[in-house]
């Protein structure tokens, strides 16, 4: 396996709509993804990062082209498999938190455990230790709804990484917070999430977290314009 | 991730209590109603209950139910005797006749006259008195709940002085009867003696009941009796089917009880269907983050069906005591007497039930099967 690349995307391509309204949001991108590192991706509104990103979960089928993760081929896998696959190798962090409101902020990080197979009870102590971590020792029981939303992206952190993922996938998790709030998180991802064996894609508008950056993949029209190591 | 389903059940609480309500209400309103009904039209064959020893009935040819009623010749009581296979006969005389209460008020109540010799038509179970005294002048048993009717608030007691038609009878007994259907208030006395109180002259036989002789079936032996005498003889089985039947097809109360239940089933799935489904589309979200992380559509089905399964057990449950709670209370008022609840009206309501659930959860099951996970990306 390629030890340094954790998603290689070839020519994809992805058309919205049909026949007149048929709409090519991405113009073939070709993209490699390194492991051990935190690659920013940005770009104006609406030039396809969030499509990119749900094509390489597997969230979207491409219209053509290929995208390989950590050596498997995504867009030839068997739709049961490609759930599976997301279940044990990626972990999501979202704009909206989307934390499930019935759940405690503990039951919340573990849930990916859960999903994986794990008893609620068991996940429960794995999800604990890492929400510490996370300086959520004294939240731990609380519900989202009475959680700040840096604390609401916090146990989000937790639920994507609970479960040890080899790639991490983030859509504007800053967006919903506040500049401080959201240097916060973005320190405390970079400190919790950065590990040599895991790839961490950020997709951002919000120029003040740039710094936290190791690679910066500009997208424009739905092409990757360029892709650069970040000087600071 | 079952854990999950139900705190994400439990967690809506007004949704969660709707949908038990639904599921409870519409397995009250079931089995309230389809135990009333079985109750009410089963009273239409008690008077043949009430004679447990004859297992034929012979009657004139028109007669359809207990109530309407032709008298049979007394010749009859003896061509019956002599068909091959009854081992024997008795008259049974049943009327209605007008009471006169302890307060001077009048009320309906049915007269039942007994063989005189045998007594074959009582009621067995004898809840005050001696039987044999109805051998004297004057003499009659009383239904309990008769009792209690015509002599409201006394405890009951033997030597109670009704007026029958106007006519003098002592309460000398007092015996536990089956509910009527017209009326609770049932004497009993002897042939004899229920004609003087009627006072219509011959020909009073209503019924001829009989018993078939050991190693004859009562079909085989009513069929011999048709033959014979060219009156109407059937099994008490048969007969009380008959009996019950004709309250079915004749009265408006399967339509009433089968409107309500129907209502009930309806309410049901409406509800229950309705909220259901708002509780998925609610939750929508929290199963295409689910689906994202990488959970399958067979575990989001299962989750879905779980947490139907769970609204439908702790409704039907809930629905079910409460009927039982019903015919607990109501079961001992004299109006619903005798009334309960048949463990497979249970068992149907329990299937319905599982129904409306099970058609709750494939509705709600596309939304689940069919969300698209790529929607968590968006705002
Ligand atoms: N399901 C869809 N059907 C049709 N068009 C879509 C769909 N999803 C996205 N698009 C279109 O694709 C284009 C790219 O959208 P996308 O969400 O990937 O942009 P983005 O770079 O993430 O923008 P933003 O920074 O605002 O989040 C937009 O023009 C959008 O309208
Ligand atoms: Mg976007």
């Amino acid at each position: 396996m390629n030890r340094q690349i954790a998603v290689e995307c070839t020519g994809v391509v992805k058309d919205f709509g049909t026949g007149s309204v048929k709409q090519r949001v991405l113009q073939g991108i070709d993209w490699q993804v390194p492991i051990g590192a935190t690659t920013f991706l940005v770009g104006p509104s609406g030039c396809g990062k969030t499509t990119l990103i749900s094509i390489i979960a597997g969230l979207l089928t491409a219209t053509s082209g290929t995208v390989r993760i950590l050596d498997q081929e995504i867009t030839k896998m068997r739709p049961g498999r490609v759930v599976k696959f997301r279940a044990d190798c990626l972990g999501f962090i979202f704009q909206q938190f989307n934390l499930l409101p019935s759940l405690s902020a503990v039951e919340n990080a573990a849930v990916s455990l859960v999903v994986q197979g794990s008893t609620l009870a068991s996940a429960k102590r794995q999800a604990a230790a890492l929400l510490d971590q996370l300086g959520m020792d004294k939240n731990k029981h609380k519900y989202p709804n009475q959680l700040s939303g840096g604390q609401q992206q916090r146990v989000a952190i937790a639920r994507a990484l609970v479960h040890n993922p080899k790639i991490v996938i983030s859509d504007e998790p800053t967006a919903s917070l506040d500049a401080q709030a959201g240097r916060e998180v973005m320190e405390l991802l970079r400190q919790v999430a950065s590990a040599d064996d895991r790839a961490v894609i950020v997709v951002t508008h919000d120029n003040r977290i740039f710094p936290f950056a190791d690679h910066i993949a500009t997208m424009s029209d739905g092409r990757i314009e360029s892709f650069r190591r970040n000087a600071t | 991730m079952f854990a999950i389903a139900l705190k994400m059940l439990f967690h809506d609480r007004a949704k969660y209590l709707g949908l038990i309500l639904g599921v409870a209400f519409s397995t009250l309103l079931i089995n309230q109603q389809l135990g009333i009904f079985i109750g009410l039209i089963t009273r239409a064959g008690a008077v043949i209950v009430d004679v447990p020893q004859a297992d034929i009935w012979v009657m004139d040819p028109g007669v359809k139910n207990l109530d309407t009623i032709f008298p049979l010749r007394d010749t009859e009581l003896g061509r019956v005797r002599g068909v091959p296979g009854v081992a024997w006969a008795v008259p049974l005389y049943k009327s209605n006749v007008t009471i006169r209460t302890g307060n001077g008020e009048l009320e309906a109540s049915l007269l039942i006259g007994v063989d005189d010799s045998t007594l074959i038509g009582l009621p067995p179970e004898v809840v005050m008195g001696n039987i044999d005294d109805l051998r004297r002048p004057d003499a009659v048993a009383v239904s309990v709940d008769g009792f209690r009717k015509v002599w409201r608030n006394e405890p009951l007691s033997l030597g109670n002085i009704a007026e029958l038609n106007d006519r003098r009878a002592v309460v000398v007994a007092i015996v536990k009867d089956s509910p009527k259907f017209t009326s609770s208030i049932t004497f009993f006395t002897r042939y004899s003696q229920a004609l003087q109180y009627t006072n219509n002259g011959r020909n009073q036989m209503s019924f001829i009941v009989a018993k078939s002789a050991p190693g004859a079936t009562p079909q085989e032996v009513s069929r011999s009796v048709v033959a014979r005498t060219g009156l109407q003889a059937m099994s008490a089985e048969d007969f009380r089917y008959k009996a019950i039947m004709y309250v079915v097809q004749n009265t408006g109360i399967p339509i009433s009880i089968g409107t309500v239940v129907g209502l009930g089933i309806l309410v049901g799935i409406a509800v229950v269907g309705l909220m259901f489904n708002l509780f998925v589309l609610e939750n929508l979200k929290q199963f295409a983050v689910l689906k994202a992380i990488g959970t399958s559509n067979m575990r989001l089905i299962g989750m879905v069906f779980l947490q139907a399964a769970v609204v439908g057990f702790v409704g039907f449950s809930v629905g079910l005591f409460g009927a039982t709670m019903f015919f607990e209370t109501a079961g001992k008022s004299p109006t619903f007497q005798g009334f309960y609840l048949p463990w497979y009206v249970a068992a149907g309501s329990g299937a319905i039930a599982a129904a409306i659930i099970v058609l709750a959860a494939l509705l709600a099951m596309r939304r689940v099967l069919f969300v698209d996970p790529a929607i968590v990306f968006r705002g």
